[in-house]
């Protein structure tokens, strides 16, 4: 016997790629839910560890609100190209054009709720039976609940009374026709420690992660990148700021957050000494106490 | 920096989330963001001040029943350590969750209120704690400010316990007299508690130590899945991939494949772009064979100098999780590793009753029961009893008609 040899970020991967080859092992249509955001990017990284010199047993899916970060969009083709796997786009446009969704009107109108009909038609569409995300459970309450191998239904309802019982580093993927299961490799990552893994493994990152200068309007104590998707009246005023984006989503609903760190290092020392959770700058979580549970129950990320 | 993974035993009225919501507070773990949606709360204590067990019970379900319903993971650190906390409900309809928390919890803080001392709940959360078999134990005598930090109390409540604790067979037992409600001992040594000179819960957790199973002798590799690329440039290469679950490889040892029983020797462990000449428990990496031989999921791959039990008539403590109870004329699914397979419960040896420790010879087993189980499976299973070896010693059982996850074994030994 002998004292912990690993170091948190060494145990860390180790149990990330554990469970990504478990989806592998354990799925027949499994796929990787990507979003351009750092989680997702670092889950891409984890899977080449686990599957290199092979290819990745599952494609990439990207459910594309079209209120995209131009530089997610560069990124995520640079990235494909990069490491030869395959993408599959699910259009949230496609979803408002077969009228299955209504875009939503006002100020604060955004696309992110809909995006749970697109990504649940992409589901169903290529049967896929387990959706790796990049979720962890101290972003939020409700996630701080949920299982690393989640099963929903065919609806992709979460229902937090019925969990299975997770023992040991044991998942059971078993799961009826129609239902699948997201899969969370990451859960008991911090947004720190993904910060640090992914300084320590050089992972590229798009470039809005980063300090720059950006238009901004500030709304409800956030400032948000003045852009076409944004509903803008008189009251708005667009200032120039330094500033970069802490989570990557939907243009419309994540906030800036004011820096001047333009290296990684600068980066891990801000949030480091930050006070603010990264979810705080989450409008979709602001709407109330219980959002994230909401949405979840009905089939959200 | 390491990370340790703790479980904290007691229900709500031992003040489990007061003491969680004050490890965080005091370690300064908690963002503005969510301070302010504390400070918000509605929910105070008696004497005004916020009301700290807030910070646990995340679910609108839980809040409007005032009660938590499952297994909630919080996380914080300091500069020495990386704590993740299962915090699981401590009432015995909810024995199961203390079970699924406990599996994967280096340590237990096993609360007892300093008013009321050693009870039923505490005999129980104690079995569990011995059962899942936890290294390291902390008794956390809670309370303390209202029993006037009594050390004649706290003295009473240690050697009280020391009894139960020889009775269900845990050892590393640390004793600390605290007040989560006024932050006594907690992350802070407490001038109200003087004579107690040890370290304060926080100090504890930093600096307990936790070993792993390194040894050769409990070498053990489960396959996950098989690398095959198939280019031509990599036309000959299969690697086995997976985590070593306890003990440690190096390269040219001797291995068995089980349950084959075929023998190789490892050619190379990679991991992705690097070679290292040894994998130790808890790495995920890639291993090499110098025989071509016949490997897939669900094979566990040892050192041939240290093999587990190889058997498929297994006696085995059994926790059961579902609704509907136990029956001995069906066929389950067991899950051990990467394995999964059929099996039938094929006898029930005793149950025990968890509140008093007695054997009770019933024979139905429902949801939240515990007792001694035999097991039949339809291929052996390369095992090793779970209080050797935990990593290779659990399993569970999954009803083949609904998916769930009905129960959790850790098999003992072979009965063959």
């Amino acid at each position: 016997m002998s004292k912990y040899r690993l170091d948190y970020l060494d145990e860390l991967e180790a149990e990330a790629i554990y469970i990504l080859r478990e989806v592998a092992g354990q799925f027949e249509k499994p796929a990787l839910l990507f979003s351009g955001g750092k989680d997702s990017i670092t889950l891409v990284h984890l899977a080449l560890k686990a599957f290199r010199p092979g290819k990745f047993p599952f494609p990439l899916v990207h459910i594309d609100t079209g209120h995209n970060f131009e530089e997610t969009i560069t990124y995520r083709d640079e990235m494909i190209a990069r490491i030869g796997e395959k993408l599959i786009v699910g259009n949230v446009q496609d979803s408002i054009d077969e009228g299955k969704v209504i875009e939503q009107k006002g100020k604060n109108a955004s696309r992110n709720a809909l995006q749970t009909v697109t990504l649940l038609d992409t589901i169903a569409k290529h049967q896929f039976d387990a959706c790796i995300g990049g979720a962890r459970r101290d972003e939020e309450k409700a996630r701080a609940k949920e299982r690393i191998f989640s099963v929903r239904d065919e609806f992709g309802q979460w229902d937090p009374k019925r969990q299975r019982p997770e023992l040991w580093d044991i998942y059971n993927g078993k799961i009826h026709k129609g239902e699948n299961v997201r899969v969370f490799p990451i859960s008991n990552w911090t947004e720190l420690d993904v910060w640090n893994y992914i300084r320590r493994e050089n992972i590229p990152l798009p470039t809005i992660y980063f300090a720059h200068q950006r238009d901004c309007i500030t709304r409800n104590g956030q400032l948000m990148a003045a852009s076409p998707f944004l509903n803008m009246d008189d009251d708005d005023v667009i200032e120039r700021k330094n500033v970069r984006f802490r989570t990557v989503g939907d243009m419309t609903c994540t906030a800036a957050v004011e820096s001047y760190a333009f290296e990684i290092d600068d980066i891990i020392d801000e949030i480091a000494s930050s006070k603010i959770s990264e979810r705080g700058a989450r409008m979709d979580d602001k709407v109330s106490e219980a959002a994230m549970e909401e949405r979840k129950k009905g089939g959200y990320f | 920096m390491d990370i340790l993974k703790f479980i904290t035993a007691g229900s709500v009225d031992d003040g489990k989330s007061t003491l969680i919501g004050r490890l965080l507070y005091d370690s300064e773990a908690i963002l503005a963001d969510q301070l302010e949606a504390l400070h918000a709360s509605n929910r105070k204590n008696d004497d005004g001040t916020i009301d700290l067990a807030i910070l646990t019970d995340g679910l609108k379900a839980e809040r409007e029943q005032g009660i938590t319903i499952d297994v909630a993971y919080k996380y914080f650190e300091t500069d020495k350590r990386k704590f993740i906390i299962a915090d699981a409900p401590g009432h015995i309809q909810y024995t199961r969750n203390m079970v699924t928390g406990a599996s994967n919890a280096a340590l237990a803080i096993i609360l007892i209120d300093a008013r009321k001392g050693v009870v039923e709940q505490t005999t129980r959360h104690s079995f569990l704690v011995s059962l899942l078999q936890l290294p390291q134990v902390v008794v956390a005598v809670n309370k303390m400010d209202m029993v006037n930090y009594s050390q004649e109390v706290f003295d009473n409540i240690v050697a009280d316990y020391k009894k139960l604790a020889a009775k269900v067979g845990l050892d590393n037992v640390t004793y600390i007299p605290v007040s989560a409600l006024k932050g006594d001992n907690i992350v802070y040594n407490s001038a109200n508690i003087s004579w107690y000179t040890g370290d304060s819960l926080l100090q504890h957790l930093e600096n307990v130590e936790i070993k792993i199973d390194d040894s050769y002798a409990h070498a053990r590799f489960p396959v996950q899945w098989v690398v095959r690329p198939q280019t031509d440039a990599l036309h000959d290469y299969r690697g086995y991939a997976g985590r070593v679950a306890s003990g440690a490889f190096k390269v040219n040892d001797r291995v068995t494949v089980l349950p084959s029983g075929v023998t190789s020797t490892i050619a190379k462990i990679e991991l992705f772009d690097k070679e290292p000449a040894e994998a130790l428990a808890g790495m995920s990496v890639t291993v090499h064979l110098q025989d071509n031989v016949d490997v897939s999921r669900g094979d566990i791959i040892v050192n041939t100098a240290g093999q587990p039990q190889l058997s498929s008539v297994i006696e085995a403590d059994l926790c059961w999780m579902d609704t509907r109870q136990l029956d001995t004329s069906l066929t389950y699914l067991l899950q051990h590793n990467t394995k999964t397979i059929r099996c039938k419960i094929r006898e029930v040896v005793y149950k025990i009753n968890i509140n008093t420790l007695e054997k009770d010879y019933d024979e139905d087993f429902k949801l939240n029961d515990i007792g001694r189980v035999v097991l039949r499976t339809a291929e052996p299973l390369a095992f090793d009893p779970y209080q050797e070896n935990k990593a290779n010693g659990g399993a569970i059982i999954i009803d083949s008609r609904t998916n769930v996850t009905i129960g959790a074994l850790m098999l003992r030994q072979s009965v063959e």
